[in-house]
């Protein structure tokens, strides 16, 4: 079995202005297509794990085999996690959960950014909630994913240099106000209440 | 890599020392009684912005210089003055993550740029003498050093800094990788070379080892030998 990439949810052009058509060029086909090569390699030298599911490898594996199932993982949910049609406030079931759980969208606003542009190094900003819909900010480093402690993905904001450097150079605050252009609010939505398999 | 020996605060304590003597930043005393923290400086880079190019661009090396180093310096100003203003050990500690972080990075940045040197410059030759020696004896030829750092550095996940390092222990060269701005305390650092995607990407997008064959055209060997003259000598 070999891992594939997945289909970029809209074209190389859709995100512009907020995100080049260069940077989705490079971050999808270098970046996220470098994950998925790397992977298959390591596969056909280690067949004992291959044709797990990027979940199971997820939580069962470390190193570099983690760290490419992990990336592959968090670049698919990253680009779902963005819409051209995404932005403004959030809508539906996800936007009380917000007000639930950060008082209101401006204040979830204000530590998700905070979040995301305060992390030390690369890695990753992430909204997660419990099996109870109680919805947390979390901060994971490098390939850090947060199913591994057993929280359920929401929503993802990719903080490595390459997920900004074209466009943004050094600002990484300026890339975070423009995530706030294309948040996928549906996208959002679709991850409350399910169990499993979130791809 | 271990970089911590004895004791949670060890570490931290053996970092400002480092910073101390690889920064020699001014102490400024202030007439608050216990208040004396030091205010750091970008060091100014020892050639122009372009001195590196075509290996590594003029746009990088500003950017590098003036914004990524800029903001370790102003993050750890900030970070030391409210560590110096903390009143309980808690509230320290909560400040130390931003100490590491922004001290690693000035620590590693201002001793990066020395360890390059202009395009052609005759610094970027390595020739015959203790220090060439000391590699070819420790890793079997020059050509083995570079595949190795190379090698170590482009395999880092995430952040990080690959290093020449000097083991005073064990008196010998070794290659030693960093995470994130976390300084090199393990070693004595004699070459650093940053692979944080800031360092590369604007040039080499993700093409991390066209980078890493690159720079070896713009390290300065002339300070490289002088490092390890200095911790050879000093052990």
């Amino acid at each position: 079995m070999t891992y594939e990439l997945p289909p970029l949810p809209y074209a190389k052009n859709a995100l512009a202005p907020h995100l080049s058509e260069e940077t989705l060029n490079f971050h999808y086909e270098k970046h996220h297509r470098g994950y998925v090569n790397k992977l298959n390699q390591l596969a056909a030298e280690k067949p004992a794990w291959a044709g797990k599911s990027y979940e199971e490898l997820i939580k069962t594996e470390s190193g570099v085999v983690f760290n490419q199932a992990a990336q592959i993982w968090n670049h698919t949910f990253y680009w779902k996690s963005l819409s051209p049609n995404g932005g403004g406030a959030p809508t539906g079931k996800v936007a009380e959960l917000i007000n639930e759980a950060f008082g209101s969208f401006d204040a979830f606003k204000e530590k998700f950014s905070a979040a995301a542009s305060g992390h030390f190094g690369s890695g990753w900003a992430w909204l997660v909630r419990d099996d109870n819909n109680k919805l947390q900010i979390v901060s994971t480093h490098d390939a850090g994913n947060p199913i591994k402690d057993g929280h359920i993905p929401v929503l993802t904001c990719d903080v490595w240099e390459h997920a900004y450097y074209i466009d943004f150079r050094n600002d990484r605050p300026k890339y975070i106000a423009t995530w706030w252009n294309l948040v996928n609010w549906e996208f959002a939505n679709s991850n409350l209440n399910q169990q499993r398999s979130f791809l | 890599v271990s970089t911590q020996s004895t004791g949670p605060l060890h570490g931290y304590h053996t970092m400002f020392a480092i910073a101390r003597s690889a920064l020699r930043a001014p102490v400024r005393r202030t007439f608050a009684a216990s208040a004396s923290a030091s205010v750091h400086t970008l060091p100014d880079l020892p050639y122009d912005y372009n001195a590196l190019e075509p290996h590594i661009s003029a746009e990088i090396m500003t950017l590098h210089h003036k914004k990524h180093h800029q903001t370790y310096v102003t993050g750890l100003n900030a970070a030391e003055e409210a560590y110096v203003k903390a009143p309980t050990p808690k509230e320290r500690i909560a400040l130390q993550a931003a100490v590491k972080f922004n001290g690693g990075g000035h620590i590693n940045h201002s001793l990066f740029w020395k360890n390059l040197a202009p395009t052609g410059s005759p610094e970027t030759k390595l020739s015959g003498g203790e220090f060439k020696e000391a590699i070819e004896k420790a890793f079997g030829s020059v050509d083995a050093f570079k595949k190795e750092l190379n090698t170590k550095t482009a395999a880092i996940q995430g952040s990080g800094w690959g290093w020449l390092g000097y083991n005073k222990a064990t008196k010998s060269l070794e290659i030693v990788t960093t995470a994130n701005q976390d300084p090199l305390l393990s070693h004595v650092p004699i070459i650093g070379i940053d692979i944080w995607e800031h360092a590369f990407y604007l040039q080499y997008k993700n093409v991390k080892p066209d980078y890493l064959n690159a720079i070896w055209n713009v390290l300065n060997f002339k300070e490289a030998a002088a490092r390890y003259k200095e911790a050879r000598s000093s052990s």
